[in-house]
């Protein structure tokens, strides 16, 4: 069997690796994080999902931050004693109460989160409340395109081979009188504190619909419309993100939306021209 | 490669049977372990690619554009060769470098030793589990070849982008030579996985009973039964994606789609169905990933600190709980694909639920460190690293399976932070910790470990650097696969993060020739190792360094203990190999309470 | 003298006894040792993973085909009538392995060596008339683009037949096994398994048919 020495294993190896884990990363990835906050966070919130996430999200840093730094304090005090060791190792292999306490301790912090994690998911499903503002966003390779219902409230039926790149973005199929007063725009306009009740279409392949100020974010599935409701609290204009690999453009897909109050609102819808084609 | 032989005159091999279309179960694991490490140089030499593009995206890169003149225009990357970048370097290091250098480098070498057998059930079939993985990389790599280049649709290929060939440049013959890829590499996975699990069920040694079996084989058992039941499940799609590509059909895509101003002619298929399907094989193949290090991690740790590992028992249950739920979270991958929220929550569930047993395998491992005496050889080093990367990058996981965070967190940098902290680093260091404690069995001769510190310090140090800020990245917002962060006003800030991660990911791909060096090196002129140079007590280091074909001479070991009986109170030496009889080194009653009662019975 | 098992040679892979662990059981009292398993083929243990993973794979074809089948444009197509005779072909091979394997047990291996021959004609019969199923309804205008129904009829006809090729294979590796064989005990440690297989792809098929055809 070696001699430890003559293969290296130099004295003070145990003290090292402590002391790295130690200031490294269990200080260093706390610190970090406080470093962080300052300039690389979540943008603020702009919506009501927003506040209920974050506070998920926050919770949930400080229970795994914690577990984080205890957990490797203990890791760099245990290779600090196994280092300076001069009397054999404890053959110690078993104590059924401590391995059912680090199994249930676990498991009651899951619990928890789970818990608080079902509230929210929940309330993020809830179903669109009758004032809430209907607007189809269709997304395609690469950009945005935004469809009111108009006067009617109802959309008109679309149909692909009515397709052309300007004139018909959505291919509404001029049949339907329903779609007579759709109102196609390439930018999204909403009301501040009025929930909005997004259907979310793909054209081509798959893409995805992201608001990091309003922590929504849902995939356009070609084939499906998703529904999904938010609330945006605060006047501004923000950026739309493509969250789903979609192609070579991925990156460029970059979409623009408007929170407003509902005068201003109906000041610039009113100047948009109907899609009817 | 110096294999011994006894008196061996039944079967004259020629070098071809012998070094390369081996049967022998140990040729075929170096045989795997060193495909990997190519295939590794390959893939980091992408992400190294990725990195110069996302932390330097103005600057120009001469030797660049001369090595890809078709990926590279102005000296600076193109975005669809640079999707392709993406894709393949995550497709080579989740298939063609861990599952090989796990399962099929590790898993083949150990399986037969550390359970008393002579080789595996199976060796021919062994053999061709190994002779399919270069034409899946000749079949792989030959897409960057083809018009189109390789496949920009992602690892995860999800359709319709995958399935239209013009939806994306590399959705052209790329993409078809990627699903065969695949196809052929899912088969020489399944061979490995019928051997490993019929050697350890019918070929253990007498009184291998599976309690005493180590925990590197428990892991590679379950990580078997893993691939065996998800991988057909992949390659049912594979198979289906290629038929909507070539064959007119519409598994995935629906209809009414146009692309690039042309309707497709596709109709009723559903792009979540590739979703569930591709995710039913891709959650438990992370676990396929983690199991085996694991397994490494614990044998390691026990030999070096001169301890049992603790809670045996409540380790191998770890291991099935986690195995089982891996088939049943699939979802998690999938919160805001469009399912319904109430099959979310069932995912949560099951998700967090997997934290449990993976928070006891930790614990366990902290328990074993306790009151240990410890040898920071350069494998121990590696393990321990470990823990403190599974803890990092379990933790991360715990934000992403609840869907109301993933909401903001899915397909950003943080999902990137989370699997490289898992896999890239857990992992890796499970292959490196097997690499160091292992190579002198392999090959008879130590490798330096004096390089093999300073290979761990940079490797280590170089992940945190490298991967930590990551979650800041996707913190602020910052997407996944996105060529340029330069347009959206929200990740402006980022950018002098981005120029860290890649300086330290440049620190951490230079570190990697160290290793490289000093294996190549140690092969050709390390210092001889002995048979049992760390005083372990699992089988294989109760035979020769290297073992002999057939590997344990004339008898088979017969096996009387568990493999942790390390310090035994009482006992000669602080290591008491399996074959030692109870009656020569009792050991105490309750599991090590430190009472002085000594037990002759065997356990 | 050594066990088989504990020798040099290159274990083979149809040893003179079943390959147990590390030997035939001997009672050591160690407590869930040898002395408790008995010894079972290799062979045998693997072709119950292999079905499991085809299994598997199958359930994936399957879980699409439900899906699918939801849809409105759903509509199952023409069963052509030359099925039934490939599926009576398939089940009469299923039942002549079955007979070679109890004649093997009987201890009759010229009797279990022609079984095997007539399995494998058979086998090969029933994939010719699986092409010619294929070839009617190509003749019929019907491919695998035309629609959903036909697209899993080829993908999941042609995916069974695939896995027949091997079991002819298979099948084919354990003729010249028996034939070689010393005794039936040994020439059925080779036939065992595979019969196993061909049992599985007979089920199989059953299933396919079934799901296909609502029948």
């Amino acid at each position: 069997m070696i001699d430890p020495a003559a293969r290296g294993d130099a004295p003070g190896t145990g003290r090292r690796f402590s002391l790295v884990i130690l200031l490294l990363i269990a200080l260093g990835g706390v610190v970090s994080f406080f470093v962080a906050r300052a300039r690389w966070w979540l943008p603020p919130g702009a919506s009501t999902q927003a506040v209920e996430i974050d506070r998920l999200f926050i919770t949930t840093l400080i229970v795994t931050g914690i577990v984080f730094f205890l957990v490797h304090v203990l890791l760099a005090v245990l290779i600090w004693q196994g280092g300076r060791r001069t009397a054999p190792a404890a053959y110690w292999h078993d104590n059924r109460t401590l391995e059912l306490t680090y199994t249930l301790a676990p498991a009651a912090i899951l619990v928890t989160l789970i818990a608080m994690g079902a509230v929210v998911w929940t309330r993020v499903h809830a179903a669109p409340p009758p004032n809430a503002l209907l607007v189809e966003v269709r997304a395609e390779q690469f950009g945005w395109v935004f469809r009111y219902p108009g006067a009617d409230g109802r959309f008109g039926r679309t149909d692909a081979t009515r397709f052309t790149g300007r004139d018909n973005p959505l291919g509404i199929d001029p049949a339907d009188p329903a779609g007579r007063d759709d109102i196609v725009t390439r930018e999204l306009h909403v009301v501040s504190n009025r929930p909005v009740h997004v259907r979310l279409r793909a054209k081509d392949v798959l893409h995805s619909f992201f608001v990091p100020q309003f922590r929504v974010k849902q995939d356009a599935v070609p084939g499906m419309t998703q529904n999904l409701v938010f609330q945006p609290t605060r006047p501004g204009t923000y950026e739309i993100a493509c969250a789903e690999l979609c192609g070579v453009g991925h990156y460029i897909m970059r979409g623009k939306v408007v929170v407003e109050s509902q005068a201003a609102f109906e000041a610039w819808l009113a100047a948009q021209r109907p899609a009817a084609p | 490669m110096a294999v011994t032989h006894e008196a061996h005159t039944e079967h004259r091999q020629s070098f071809l049977t012998r070094y390369i279309f081996s049967q022998d179960h140990k040729i075929i694991g170096i045989q795997y372990l060193f495909t990997s490490l190519f295939m590794a140089i390959v893939g980091g030499f992408l992400a190294m690619l990725i990195r110069m593009q996302l932390g330097f995206p103005t600057a120009k890169f001469y030797w660049a554009q001369w090595l890809f003149p078709g990926g590279f225009t102005n000296n600076q990357i193109k975005p669809d060769f640079y999707l392709a970048v993406v894709t393949m370097h995550g497709t080579i290091m989740v298939f063609f470098v861990l599952t090989t250098a796990l399962s099929g480098g590790f898993g083949n070498f150990l399986i037969p030793l550390q359970i008393g057998a002579r080789d595996m059930a199976f060796p021919f079939l062994n053999m061709m589990s190994y002779w399919l993985y270069p034409p899946a990389i000749v079949v792989l790599m030959a897409s960057f070849f083809v018009s189109g280049g390789a496949p920009n649709a992602g690892w995860t290929s999800y359709p319709p982008l995958s399935a239209i060939p013009n939806a994306a440049p590399g959705s052209g013959l790329g993409q078809t030579l990627w699903l065969i890829s695949l196809a052929i590499l899912i088969i020489a996975f399944l061979f490995g996985s019928l051997n490993y699990i019929t050697t350890i069920l019918q070929l253990r040694a007498r009184g291998m009973s599976l309690l005493r079996m180590p925990l590197t084989i428990w892991g590679l058992f379950f990580t078997a039964v893993l691939m065996l039941l998800s991988f057909p499940v992949l390659f049912a799609a594979a198979i289906m994606l290629l038929f909507d590509r070539l064959g007119g059909t519409s598994f995935f895509v629906p209809a009414g789609l146009v692309v690039g101003n042309t309707v497709v002619q596709h109709s009723g298929g559903s792009p979540l169905l590739w979703q569930h399907l591709f995710w039913f094989l891709g959650h438990p193949e992370v676990y396929v990933l983690i199991l085996p290090p694991m397994g490494i991690v614990s044998e390691v740790l026990a030999t070096h600190a001169r301890k049992p590992i603790f809670g045996y028992p409540f380790m191998v249950g770890s291991i099935a709980a986690i195995s089982f739920l891996s088939f049943i979270v699939w979802g998690h991958h999938m919160f805001v694909s469009g399912m319904h929220p109430l099959v979310g929550m069932a995912f949560m569930t099951t998700t967090l639920a997997i934290a449990i047993p993976s928070a006891v395998k930790t614990f366990n491992w902290l328990a074993t460190l306790w009151r240990a005496r410890i040898r920071f050889t350069t494998a121990m080093l590696f393990a321990i690293g470990f823990i403190s990367l599974f803890v990092t990058g379990g933790l991360t996981g715990i934000f992403l399976g609840s869907p109301a965070i993933d909401i903001y967190v899915h397909d950003t940098f943080f999902v990137v932070a989370h699997f490289h902290f898992v896999m890239a680093s857990a992992a890796l260091f499970g292959i490196f910790a097997g690499t160091y404690h292992w190579f002198p069995k392999m090959f008879g001769r130590f490798m330096n470990e004096r390089q093999g510190k300073w290979h761990f310090w940079l490797t280590f140090i170089g992940i945190y650097l490298t991967f930590f800020p990551m979650h800041f990245a996707g913190i602020a917002g910052m997407m996944r696969r996105v060529f340029s962060v330069s347009l959206y006003a929200h990740l402006q800030a980022l950018s002098w993060v981005n120029i860290f991660i890649s300086l330290a990911a440049f620190l951490l791909g230079a570190a990697q020739l160290i290793f490289i060096w000093n294996l190549f090196a140690s092969l050709v002129r390390g210092e001889r190792a002995p048979q049992n140079p760390w005083g372990a007590n699992t089988l294989e280091w109760q035979t020769s360094s290297p073992p002999p074909h057939g590997n344990f001479g004339h008898e088979l070991p017969v096996v009387h203990r568990w493999p942790y009986d390390y310090s035994v109170p009482g006992a000669p030496s602080d290591f008491t190999p399996q074959t030692v009889p109870v009656s020569a080194v009792p050991v105490p009653v309750h599991g090590g309470s430190g009472e002085d009662e000594r037990d002759s019975r065997e356990r | 003298m050594t066990r088989p098992a504990a020798t040099l040679e290159r274990p083979r892979r149809t040893p003179d006894l079943p390959i147990g662990p590390g030997g035939p059981p001997v009672a050591t009292g160690d407590g869930g040792g040898a002395a408790m398993r008995p010894p079972a083929s290799a062979a045998s243990i693997a072709v119950w993973l292999l079905v499991g993973a085809i299994t598997l794979l199958f359930a994936a074809f399957t879980a699409t085909l439900l899906a699918r089948r939801v849809e409105a444009d759903w509509q199952v197509g023409p069963l052509p009538a030359i099925l039934w005779m490939s599926t009576a072909v398939l089940l009469l091979s299923s039942a002549a392995v079955e007979w070679a394997r109890r004649r093997g047990r009987d201890d009759r291996q010229d009797q279990l060596w022609i079984g095997l021959i007539v399995t494998l004609v058979l086998g090969v019969a029933f994939l010719g008339l699986q092409y010619r199923a294929w070839r009617q309804l190509v003749a019929a205008g019907i491919y695998m683009s035309s629609n959903p129904h036909s697209a899993f009829f080829y993908l999941l006809t042609g995916m069974h037949a695939l896995h027949v090729t091997g079991g002819l294979a298979w099948l084919t590796h354990a003729v010249v096994r028996a034939r070689r064989a010393a005794s039936a005990v040994v020439a059925l440690a080779a036939v065992e398994p595979a019969a196993v297989y061909w049992h599985f792809l007979g089920a199989l098929w059953l299933y396919l048919f079934a799901i296909l055809f609502e029948v």
